[in-house]
């Protein structure tokens, strides 16, 4: 990656884009980090969930081809101490739908041996088939 | 009646594009007109003698100068008509200059033309011109200053210092407020209560101030120079004037208790002084928790025994107290953040979490050699607790929080740099004299700011310390460390009493729940109720500096209103025709200020609560309202001239005018030589409510084309809250014009401010052209309107709904 | 000076229950129900040990006909009519069965799944809240009857809450003296705020209800973290970490036992202890129960209502070392 940053047309579509699909005034986060300290998946991630969001504000398309979107697990403790009142988890999830929406799978089902699938209830693969698939 | 007309050259400004001696000569042909000359500056002194003569010579009564706008030379003229011996109100000026000359320039026929109306306009206006005098009303020197906090002490002392009389009431039972419960002052560390202390001191040494502590205001009758106030002053159970705090009393009472004062890091007893430099220096006793006054009969009672003064005296009572006063200042303070309601942060659960008040005490005690807790090791600040958060409700940054941490954080590390402290933050907000300073400071002292709001804490089971987890923002990175105390820098709401207080004066609350100034700019420290005054973080968080500037600011205007023993009014006030109000009361129901009232079946205007808005005006079904220097028949007079000089085809559109934004507006287009619709008509009005729907809908009928009302946006409007008034009429209006098959379009509102020139010639140029295309309403239709004019509009349809 | 001061204070655990409803005083109360997928298979003992306690309470909880899934997870994005239409027809099915029914049953569907109730409640409140976006889910669902926006969604919990816990004590014939019992809510019972049943950030629900069976209560700040949720799927070491911070902190308060009211909670918890295991070799297992089944050990229902058997970590060496569960 390299130190610097490219402002470009796209990048502020790409920033309205994900505006529009999620609803929420993404410009309006002042990156306290609140949403990191929260997140029971951050120290998993590549970058923070609060980094997803600068990425997005600064239309910073890359942030589609990191691990952290994939990683929320959905659980909205970040939603409801967000400062701002800015749902993060609904940024997340139009950050996976970008990717969804174009027919990409994030996860195999049918790769998971057998013997760890009929151990899943069914909630999680259903909810995973739900967040993880087109 | 003699009127005197003067047409202005301006040296050219208006006589290059304006026939000054045709809008003379055409004056002269008005009803009432004795004279009209025309001169090169009005405003000279040559030209004001011009006008003081021709007053004596020729006797008049009434004076039109058609110049530039009275925003300019208004005044000026007024003094000439005072030193004459006229009333300064049987006075009209016709604004030539910025009105016609300048926006019409190189347009002498079109410029003319329109000077000669407006010209007519004042002069019709001039004619009905009720001979007024300045209202002034006597003032007394008395004040009410709310709380006695560190802005409730510097506002009694300017007041009467200054030789005014000061009633200074107090909740708790002495006055030093929050300040006196600080360590050091932030940046200059000054010791807190060495600074606040003489100045508690100088309270009850003031001859001029009666101290009230241990008191709650009641209730406040009347307004300004005339606030009935009554004061409860609860009883301490203790004669002031035979305790000389020995201090026996508290050393025989059994019952200790959590001291207010520190914050419940200490006792107190049930007989106790509230700390060591307490004003008053008395002994009290805390009823709630006094056993005899709990259980009453002969329990306890040591404390009575004690006392070689005998000055215990469980029988004495709470008492009324009641007194009048000219104007108010209100002081109630702040209050800190409840933490237990950050649930995350796990305060009065975990063992190892403070809020930064009680670190002050903390540093307090442990300074005067009486330590409260060790402290040591890892410790950190957690800011924004309260404030900059949805979560809580709270959105307002509380000010103080970044820097009395940088204080508390510094004090910490320097006095044992073994110490680690961090200070976890979302933005350091290092605004005042010397702050960004004394951050740098704290920083090279060794405190580490770390740039993220902390998520949560988390206590070990085992040891109480203390997880904080929290991402560096900065580095991008996850931290979870263990510390050894967590300090959590709570921000400031508003008191608890000042709800109250607030209910009793009637004042405003700004959304985050502060009181709501006047206007945020102009008058930081008066409230729109007239002789109130705001002083400290009532209105809002401020640091000591900031609030003890408000105090001073707010005696200020406190003096500024009772100096002179007397205060003027304008005589811009709505009057009420006796003979034809019967006592609806829909003018009470429409007055913000609250100034109407029935008595005798009659409506009563009081003059000093009356602002001169005009809103009663519209919701008097009989046209019993009427307003001074605007009254029904003057602007009808107006609209009448406006036509005056009208040929065939030509339109013509009236402007109701607000003077407070759109009337200099206007003033600011034509200095901008904009050129916009000259088939317009401006008429200055006090504000849009004052174009009532029965006035909009006479010009309709006599033949205008279209009227529009400008008004100021809200916030920069005198007249707090008329908005949904000014929309209620135009909607009105317009309904009664669709009921005649008159297009509604023809009656328009915009808000404005004073720099919007482009929309201000867009809109009047739109509403032109529009009443252009629909052409003139026909006879019939003006009629017909005028039928139902004079049947009086509805009642339902008049009524101001609140 | 009497500065208003803050004081510490303990908070209780116990808070001011709504009142009760004037059917909750009727001798037998019967509620539409909703299983959900997960409780006819590896949660059926949270099923069967739900329905035995109700029936006890003297709650008839009745199964909906042709029910669905609900979507497990709701979507978070705007415009997504789509995926609201799975936990609909669950509602609308519901609301069949309040017509046929009359008033002899109440119109309050009652679930046991957090995952499902909250999917079920957020479809709800959407379309409650959105006239439009209803309307035109009920067009396109041109073979069902349209839904009136009259079902209401609780969870068993609300349920015993709203009746008071005293009715539970009056139940316990083994009171669970001398059992640490810490309360487990993860998610989707607290989260978001207009969808939870109890405060996000200080629940005490489950709490009322372990002081209620007469266990002691452990409280730990964890209770409400996420464990992972279906991220089980994809990474089952990551979620085992969670479980770990979970257990052990419970454990260090001194817990001898978790509850949960979700099945996937109850799986990433009690199945993964495995893997904590074998990452976390100093790892003490810790039994994982249904809030259900700790109320059918307390009322002294048998092996039918409690269903040990298909917990993973089994309950019972500890349960009958403390003499709480009779040994076979």
């Amino acid at each position: 990656m390299t130190k610097i940053m490219m402002i470009t047309k796209e990048g502020e579509a790409f920033l309205a884009r994900i505006q529009e699909i999620s609803g929420e005034a993404i410009t309006a986060c002042d990156q306290c980090g609140t949403c990191s300290g929260s997140c029971p998946m951050a120290s998993e991630m590549d970058i923070t969930p609060s980094e997803m969001i600068r990425k997005t504000q600064m239309g910073q398309q890359d942030v589609l081809s990191t691990k952290a979107m994939w990683l929320c697990a959905a659980c909205f403790a970040c939603t409801v101490r967000c400062p701002r009142g800015i749902d993060l988890s609904k940024i997340a999830e139009a950050l996976r739908q970008i990717s969804l929406r174009q027919a990409v799978d994030h996860i195999d089902i049918a790769g998971i041996p057998a013997p760890e699938r009929a151990r899943l209830p069914q909630i999680a693969l259903v909810g995973a088939m739900r967040k993880f698939t087109s | 009646m003699r009127i005197g007309v003067y047409v202005c050259h301006c040296g050219g400004n208006i006589s290059e594009t304006v026939d000054v001696k045709a809008v003379a000569a055409a004056a002269e042909q008005r009803p009432g007109v004795v004279l009209a000359r025309d001169y090169s500056h009005m405003c000279s002194d040559l030209g004001q003698k011009l006008i003081l003569e021709d007053i004596k010579e020729h006797n008049l009564d009434r004076v039109v100068v058609a110049a530039c706008s009275p925003h300019f030379q208004g005044a000026t003229f007024m003094n000439v008509l005072e030193t004459g011996s006229l009333s300064p109100y049987v006075f009209e000026m016709a604004n030539i200059r910025e009105q016609c000359a300048w926006p019409h320039f190189g347009e002498p026929e079109t410029a003319t033309l329109k000077s000669i109306e407006l010209t007519n306009m004042a002069i019709a206006k001039a004619g009905l011109d009720e001979s007024l005098n300045k209202k002034t009303m006597p003032i007394g020197k008395r004040v009410l200053v709310i709380g006695g906090g560190i802005a409730g002490i510097q506002a009694s002392l300017d007041l009467a210092d200054s030789g005014f009389e000061v009633h200074l009431v107090e909740k708790d039972p002495s006055i030093g407020g929050k300040m006196a419960q600080l360590s050091r002052t932030f940046p200059t560390e000054d010791c807190s209560a060495c600074i606040l202390s003489p100045k508690m001191a100088d309270v009850p040494a003031n001859p001029n101030i009666e101290l009230l502590t241990y008191s709650e205001i009641e209730s406040v009758e009347g307004y300004l120079g005339n606030f009935e106030v009554t004061v409860v002053r609860r009883s301490t159970y203790v004669d002031p004037d035979l305790c000389t705090a020995c201090g026996l009393c508290e050393d025989a009472c059994p019952v200790k208790v959590p001291s207010e004062f520190e914050v419940g890091l200490r006792d107190r007893k049930a007989i106790y002084v509230p700390f060591d430099f307490a004003v008053p220096y008395k002994y009290l006793i805390d009823e709630s928790v006094c056993l005899r006054l709990t259980k009453g009969g002969e329990v306890c009672g040591l404390c009575q025994k004690a006392c070689p003064k005998d000055a215990i005296d469980f029988s004495r009572k709470s008492e009324k107290i009641r007194f009048t006063v000219d104007t108010i200042v209100v002081a109630t303070g702040y209050d800190i953040f409840d933490a237990t309601e950050k649930k995350v942060y796990g305060y009065g659960e975990y063992k190892n979490v403070i809020t930064a008040l009680e670190m002050e005490r903390m540093i307090v005690n442990g300074a005067a050699g009486t330590p409260i807790r060790p402290i040591k090791g890892r410790i950190g600040f957690i800011q924004c607790v309260g404030s900059r958060d949805e979560q809580v409700g709270n959105e307002y940054c509380s000010r103080v929080c970044c820097m009395y941490a940088t204080k508390l954080s510094q004090l910490l590390k320097r006095s044992d740099p073994t110490r680690e402290v961090y200070v976890f933050y979302t933005d350091l907000r290092a605004f005042g004299k010397g702050f960004e300073e004394y951050y740098k400071r704290a920083q090279t002292d060794g405190v580490k700011f770390v740039r993220g709001r902390v998520a949560e804490l988390l206590e070990d089971p085992v040891t109480k310390s203390v997880t904080v987890k929290v991402e560096d923002t900065l580095s991008r990175q996850m931290i979870e460390a263990e510390f050894d105390l967590v300090i959590l820098s709570v921000g400031l709401k508003p008191n608890a009493g000042t709800e109250r207080i607030a209910e009793i004066l009637k004042l405003t609350k700004s959304p985050d729940g502060f009181l709501q100034e006047a206007h945020p700019k102009f008058r930081p420290v008066d409230t729109l109720k007239e002789g109130i005054f705001l002083a400290g973080a009532v209105q809002g968080p401020k640091d000591i500096p900031d609030a003890v500037a408000s105090a001073s600011a707010a005696a200020a205007r406190a003096v500024r209103l009772m100096n002179q023993g007397e205060f003027s009014l304008d005589p811009v006030l709505a009057y009420v025709h006796e003979d034809i109000c019967d006592g609806c009361s829909l003018c009470v129901d429409s007055c913000l200020p609250g100034a109407i009232s029935i008595s005798s079946n009659v409506a009563q205007i009081n003059e000093t609560l009356c602002t001169g808005c005009g809103i009663c005006i519209a919701a008097c079904p009989l046209d019993a309202m009427d307003l001074h220097c605007y009254a029904n028949d003057q602007l009808l007079a107006e609209v009448e001239a406006a036509i005056s000089e009208r040929r065939d085809g030509e339109t013509r559109i009236i402007v109701f005018a607000d003077d407070t934004t759109t009337y200099r507006l206007a003033d600011n287009v034509g200095t901008g030589k904009l050129s916009y619709a000259p088939e317009t008509r401006i008429i200055r009005v006090p504000s849009g409510t004052r174009a009532t729907p029965a006035l909009m809908l006479k010009a309709l009928a006599l033949g205008i084309d279209g009227v529009f009302v400008g008004e100021s946006e809200s916030k920069s409007s005198p007249y707090a809250g008329i908005g949904p008034a000014l929309s209620r009429n135009i909607e009105q209006t317009r309904s009664i014009l669709r009921e005649h098959g008159i297009e509604p379009e023809r009656v328009r509102a915009k808000e404005f401010v004073t720099i919007m020139l482009g929309g201000f010639v867009a809109q009047l140029n739109e509403l032109t052209a529009f009443a252009e295309n629909a052409g003139p309403v026909s006879e019939k239709k003006k009629k017909a309107l005028k039928e139902t004019l004079a049947n009086g509009l509805p009642r339902a349809e008049a009524q101001v709904a609140q | 000076m009497k500065p208003t001061t803050q004081t510490k204070k303990r908070r209780s655990t116990k808070r001011d229950d709504s009142p009760q409803p004037v059917h909750a005083r009727s001798s037998r109360t019967m509620f539409p129900y909703y299983p959900g997928c997960t409780l006819k298979t590896t949660a059926q003992n949270f099923e069967d040990s739900a329905l035995a306690t109700a029936a006890i309470l003297g709650i008839d909880l009745v199964e909906i006909p042709r029910w669905n899934c609900c979507g497990v997870v709701s979507s978070l994005v705007e415009n997504d009519r789509m995926h609201h239409v799975a936990p609909l027809r669950n509602i609308i099915r519901t609301q069949e069965m309040i017509a046929e029914r009359g008033g002899e049953i109440e119109s309050r569907l009652v679930t046991l799944c957090s995952m499902c109730t909250n999917t079920l409640r957020r479809t709800n409140l959407f379309l409650k809240e959105n006239p439009e976006d209803l309307e035109a889910i009920n067009d396109y669902m041109s073979l069902e009857d349209n839904y009136e926006g009259g079902v209401e969604i609780v969870h068993f919990l609300e349920i015993l809450r709203e009746r008071g816990f005293d009715a539970v004590t009056n139940k316990v014939s083994n009171p669970l003296e001398g059992l640490n019992a810490a309360a487990y809510y993860g998610c989707m019972l607290l989260r978001p705020k207009d969808i939870g049943i109890d405060d996000p950030e200080d629940p005490t629900i489950q709490e009322n209800l372990i002081s209620a069976l007469g266990a002691a209560v452990i409280d730990t700040p964890y209770k409400k973290m996420c464990c992972g949720s279906y991220q089980t799927v994809q990474d089952r070491y990551a979620v085992a970490e969670l479980a770990y911070d979970i257990l052990t902190h419970a454990q260090r308060e001194g817990a001898e036992v978790i509850i949960t009211a979700c099945p996937l909670c109850a799986f990433n918890l009690d199945d993964r202890q495995k893997e904590v295991r074998e990452r976390h070799p100093d790892f003490r297992s810790i039994p994982v129960l249904y809030f259900t089944q700790l109320m059918a050990l307390a009322f002294g229902l048998g092996e039918d209502a409690l269903g040990f058997e298909l917990n993973s970590v089994d309950p019972r060496p500890l349960l009958m070392a403390k003499g709480l569960l009779a040994p076979r």
